[in-house]
């Protein structure tokens, strides 16, 4: 499952990657959501899938059945600050697109000399 | 522990002023101010009885410890002589000040806060043992230098002397540092009394050339001296009380103090007593020529300054020659050192004075250019008669101190030709008559300086303001220092005792162990000697020079500004150069920095993944792949793919709705049920945001252009997504050590009293992560707030519409 | 546009609450089941956002006249303080107390302070949330 799940992050980062070296502020965001999204999955991915228990604990769960605890926090930290920021730069573009009426970062920069 | 608190208490007291100069509006800030030089100057005067028997204090504060880092005040003849300066100028430039800054127009807290600091600074230069943190005071020195001379920093004069000095001083200020490295390497200390103590050994060391050069060139820079000299005539762009303090009494003497200090470690080299001679002689002479073309009266001076400090700077060299005579201190080598201190402080006393008759003409007649001046002489005749003491002591002329040491100098330069070593007895032919054709426009600047302002017509349509004296209050410092110059001419061998005598055991350990051995003796009057006749020949040949002066100095003109040329070259190439270089890669595109970072991240992670033997892969361990587990896995890549290619926007919302949901649902599966619920609720509060923005844009622009395929972006993205697989799978295969999670574990319910690891983890074990977390959180949220809230309107002016609702 | 959503604003008056109580469980039962200080949060300010859809922010704003920035501050305060406090006490930053004490009504029951600090969480998450949402729906 887990090599799955690496082919699966890197198709996230590559679409994520893709859609940030794009030109439009709206996709721009999408790509960090979802690389953020990536990271997150990568993060869990590398503390292992294999627990068969929530880290919680309960009668008749031996700890060696749990998921490993310490990527989850890792993650739950990671999940509410990427939040953050993309409300941060969501209004920010908003904002850029109300003063500026473009949402093209070359037009922003207001020249033209960039050929893509 | 007195000693530090001495130095650290013009900071301290820095503190307080802009508290003051807010509160107390009724007294110019100055009043308090001048209470910290002044104590301090009396505080360093209980000292003068003990120093002048040879005894030294130190005091130490360990500030780094495991760095050998620390304060050590040392108090021997020369810092106490140098401390004794700067605080005592220091406080006689701050009484100036309160009558030269106008409390009502001027930033006083500025300007006190920045000289409390210089004083600390240059206090610490002085006295500090620990070349480390000598070079920190030193460079303390050069930015209250820069902000001192941008104190008026609405003019482009200003500005430009400011980064003038602050370039070149802080370069050498660096180089010196490379010399102290070395120094401190040879010796295996960082303490100068024990680096001095090691003399002999150091001197055979290897790298000993290079730290002698290094050192000299922050003591060059600093001082001034030969092609450095073209700061200081700019930085005379400062308030004056900050040029006769800063310029000419004390930060330019850092240099000195730093030859004279290091010369017991550095005398018995050739290359040192060649470079300091020569350069102090080299700036003598080029910029007492020079002074004569000035008509900035502040430019005189400031010429004036350098060249004197490269009289200075000859004798210490000439001072260090009695390293290799044997039995100097019979012979006349003995007088070099001694001159050095005497006119050092001569030189403070009567320069001190001028600049501030300066500084006092600039005031009252509103312009320092000496051919609209002229005539002052009976509308201020108490600032005229001490411009006449202190121009005549600068000329060398009896009555006045400056006679004294001039006298002195002669003398060295003089038996510099009977010195037998290092080719001396060639070339030090030319010592005395440059000497001497450099005390012929020492003599004849200080005269032109004198009569051009205050004899000759009075011009009352030129000046901007009336002409009248200046208030009493303002002449005070200024008649205070002619006094000395007059005194110290009638006492000079009591100066020598306490002063003179102590400094010079410190320049000259090799020479004397005990003050009582110094057996100089000033006197006036030697007899017809040689020095007397070419003083007789100065004054001739200098009063001519003056009196002839129209007829050539016009020829001025044709003598290019060869270093200044060189430095605006320097800064002119540098500047553009660099403005080039960096357009070369900021192109101002956003895409093409995400483009370094994406393709750096990628190579610098498969180059680490390569050279750690990253790749070997191994299957085992992994966890069985379910049915819904794939089904899962097509929900979140056909998500990903809504939102790759769509060109409506609220679908390509929905596609990343649809992926953050299939995240959520991987927790849930995957035994992680806080981030299950965490993602879920972010999930949907995120996509509310979206809409929301979405919402209040115009219709227009709800779709997007299309995108067209580009080769670049797309072989980009592939590589970051292979290297990250890459990550993925090699983090899985390779388990280098046990994780901590296992502790946790173990210890939730013992140590940390809960039942839910993760969220012990939150707020208890990494609880340090989750403050920072929540910080970064509300200083997003604040962001946002102030990014709709705050507007800039049109005019440039905040609209602020922040009504509390 | 004036549409009759009477039925809706019913039901997410009715709605509110739960997600509001069930928030506050979650926050409680944070430390030893599922849950803390963000969930908590999180569903709290999602529950005020359901009300401003049902209403709008003026209503909602009336109903609950509370300065969110005001809010994250004090949560910001009270988990610093929480994390401060044993430094008073000669312990290192960031030492938590628990015991456990029998409470009349509540039973046997555990007191720690990770509460507080987990509370200064919630504050915050609740508090920064609103912000953004509110900002940006005075905009015009």
């Amino acid at each position: 499952m887990e090599i799955v799940m690496a082919f699966v992050i890197g198709f996230l980062f590559m679409a994520a990657t893709y859609l940030m070296l794009s030109r439009s502020l709206l996709r721009i965001i999408i790509g960090t959501g979802l690389l953020s999204h990536g990271a997150h999955l990568l993060i869990l991915t590398m503390g292992g899938l294999g627990g068969e228990a929530p880290p919680v604990l309960a009668d008749g769960v031996e700890a060696s059945q749990f998921a490993d605890p310490l990527p989850q926090a890792l993650i739950l930290t990671a999940i509410v600050i990427s939040f953050g920021v993309t409300a941060f730069i969501l209004v920010l573009a908003y904002r850029a697109y109300q003063s500026l009426e473009t949402d093209n970062t070359t037009l922003m920069k207001g020249s033209d000399d960039d050929a893509q | 522990m007195n000693l530090i608190v001495a130095i650290f208490l013009p900071i301290l007291a820095a503190f307080f002023i802009p508290l003051l100069y807010k509160r107390v509006k009724s007294l110019h800030t100055g009043w308090f101010v001048l209470l910290v030089p002044l104590s301090l100057f009396l505080f360093y005067t209980t000292f003068v009885k003990q120093v002048a028997n040879g005894e030294t204090f130190t005091s130490t504060f360990h500030w780094v410890e495991s760095l050998q880092l620390s304060f050590i005040s040392y108090i021997d003849g020369l810092s106490l002589l140098f401390s004794l300066l700067i605080t005592g100028i220091g406080s006689l430039v701050v009484l100036y000040s309160i009558f030269y800054l106008d409390k009502s127009k001027e930033q006083l807290h500025n300007f006190y806060v920045y000289l409390l600091l210089f004083m600390s600074a240059m206090l610490g230069v002085v006295q500090s043992d620990h070349v480390i943190t000598l070079y920190l005071f030193w460079e303390l020195t050069s930015i209250s230098s820069f902000l001192l001379i941008a104190y008026w920093f609405n003019r482009d004069a200003s500005r430009f002397g400011a980064l003038k000095s602050m370039m070149i001083t802080v370069f050498g200020g660096l180089l010196m540092l490379g010399g102290f490295v070395l120094l401190s390497m040879m010796g295996d200390t960082y303490s100068i009394r024990e680096l001095i103590a090691q003399a002999p050994q150091l001197a055979e060391h290897e790298y000993f050339t290079w730290a002698l050069i290094l050192v000299l060139f922050g003591a060059f820079t600093k001082s001034a001296q030969g092609p450095f000299y073209i700061w200081l005539p700019d930085a005379m762009e400062a308030p004056t009380p900050v040029s006769a303090y800063l310029h000419s009494a004390t930060m330019v003497k850092a240099g000195i103090y730093l030859v004279a200090r290091f010369t017991p470690i550095f005398a018995s080299s050739e290359l040192w007593i060649w470079l300091v001679t020569a350069t102090g002689l080299f700036t003598l002479v080029w910029c007492s020529f020079f002074a004569l073309k000035q008509t900035d009266l502040k430019g005189i001076l400031a010429f004036s300054t350098v060249s004197q400090l490269g009289l200075i700077m000859a004798l210490l060299g000439a001072g260090s020659m009695s390293y290799h005579v044997d039995g100097a201190a019979e012979t006349v080598f003995k007088y070099a050192a001694f001159a050095a201190i005497f006119h050092l402080i001569n030189h403070a006393t009567f320069k001190g004075s001028l600049f501030m008759i300066v500084g006092i003409v600039d005031h009252e007649t509103g312009t320092r250019d000496i051919k609209k001046l002229g005539g002052l002489m009976s509308i201020m005749p108490i600032s005229f008669t001490v411009a006449m003491i202190g121009s005549l002591s600068m000329a060398g002329v009896p009555l006045f101190n400056g006679f004294l040491s001039k006298e002195m100098f002669l003398t060295a330069m003089l038996s510099i030709t009977e010195f037998g070593l290092f080719s001396f007895d060639t070339f030090g032919v030319l010592f005395p008559i440059i000497a001497w054709i450099a005390s012929v426009f020492t003599f004849a600047y200080s005269l032109y300086f004198v009569t051009h302002t205050f004899m000759g017509t009075y011009k009352p349509d030129a000046l901007p303001k009336k002409a009248h004296e200046a208030p009493i209050g303002m002449l005070i410092s200024p008649i205070v220092l002619a006094a000395l110059v007059i005194v110290i001419f009638f006492i000079p061998n009591i100066v020598a005792t306490y002063f003179i005598k102590p400094a010079v055991l410190a320049i000259q350990p090799f020479l004397y162990s005990d003050v009582s051995q110094i057996d100089v003796h000033i006197s006036a009057w030697h007899g017809f000697t040689t020095e007397l006749w070419m003083t007789l020949g100065i004054f001739v040949v200098g009063g001519l020079a003056v009196m002839t002066l129209k007829k050539w100095q016009h020829f001025y003109n044709r003598v290019p500004a060869g270093f200044n040329m060189l430095y605006d070259a320097a800064i002119n190439v540098s500047d553009t150069g660099m403005n080039r270089l960096s357009r070369l890669y900021m192109t101002g595109s956003n895409q093409t920095y995400l483009l370094y970072m994406f393709a750096s991240f990628v190579v610098l992670v498969i180059g680490t993944l390569f050279t750690q033997g990253g790749f070997t892969m191994s299957w085992a361990h992994t966890a069985p792949i379910r049915f819904y587990d794939l089904v899962l896995i097509a929900v979140l890549v056909s998500g990903t793919l809504i939102a790759l290619v769509t060109k409506s926007r609220l679908t390509s919302i929905i596609g990343l709705g649809v992926v953050g949901y299939s995240v959520a649902m991987f927790f849930v599966i995957f035994n992680a049920p806080d981030l299950a619920l965490t993602q879920l609720v972010i999930e949907t509060i995120s996509v509310a945001l979206f809409l929301l923005c979405f919402y209040h844009l115009p219709k227009n622009s709800r779709k997007e252009n299309r995108m067209r395929f580009q080769v670049p972006r797309f072989i980009i993205s592939v590589a970051v997504g292979a290297t990250v697989t890459l990550v993925a799978i090699a983090a899985q295969s390779q388990k280098m050590m046990t994780s901590i999670s296992e502790y946790y574990k173990e210890t939730v319910y013992s140590l940390a009293g809960g039942g839910n690891i993760v969220n012990v983890i939150l707020v208890d074990y990494r609880g340090f992560d989750t403050l920072f977390e929540i910080a970064v959180l509300a200083i997003a949220g604040l962001g946002i707030f102030a990014m709709i809230k705050l507007r800039i309107g049109d005019k440039g002016k905040e609209k602020k519409q922040l009504e509390n609702k | 546009m004036k549409t009759n959503d009477v039925i809706l604003q019913f039901t997410a008056k009715l709605v509110f609450f739960i997600i509001f109580l069930f928030s506050v469980h979650i926050f409680m039962a944070g430390h030893y089941t599922p849950g803390g200080g963000f969930v908590g949060g999180l569903l709290a300010a999602s529950a005020i956002v359901l009300l401003i859809l049902a209403f709008d922010l003026k209503t909602v704003q009336a109903g609950f006249p509370i300065n969110y920035r005001i809010m994250t501050a004090i949560g910001l305060v009270l988990a610093l303080g929480t994390a401060a406090f044993p430094m008073f006490d000669g312990k290192p930053f960031f030492t938590h107390y628990f015991d456990y004490f029998d409470l009349p009504f509540f039973g046997k029951t555990s007191l720690h302070t990770a509460m507080l600090f987990d509370a200064g969480v919630f504050l915050v998450v609740v508090g920064v949330t609103m912000t953004i949402i509110q900002s940006i729906g005075e905009d015009e």
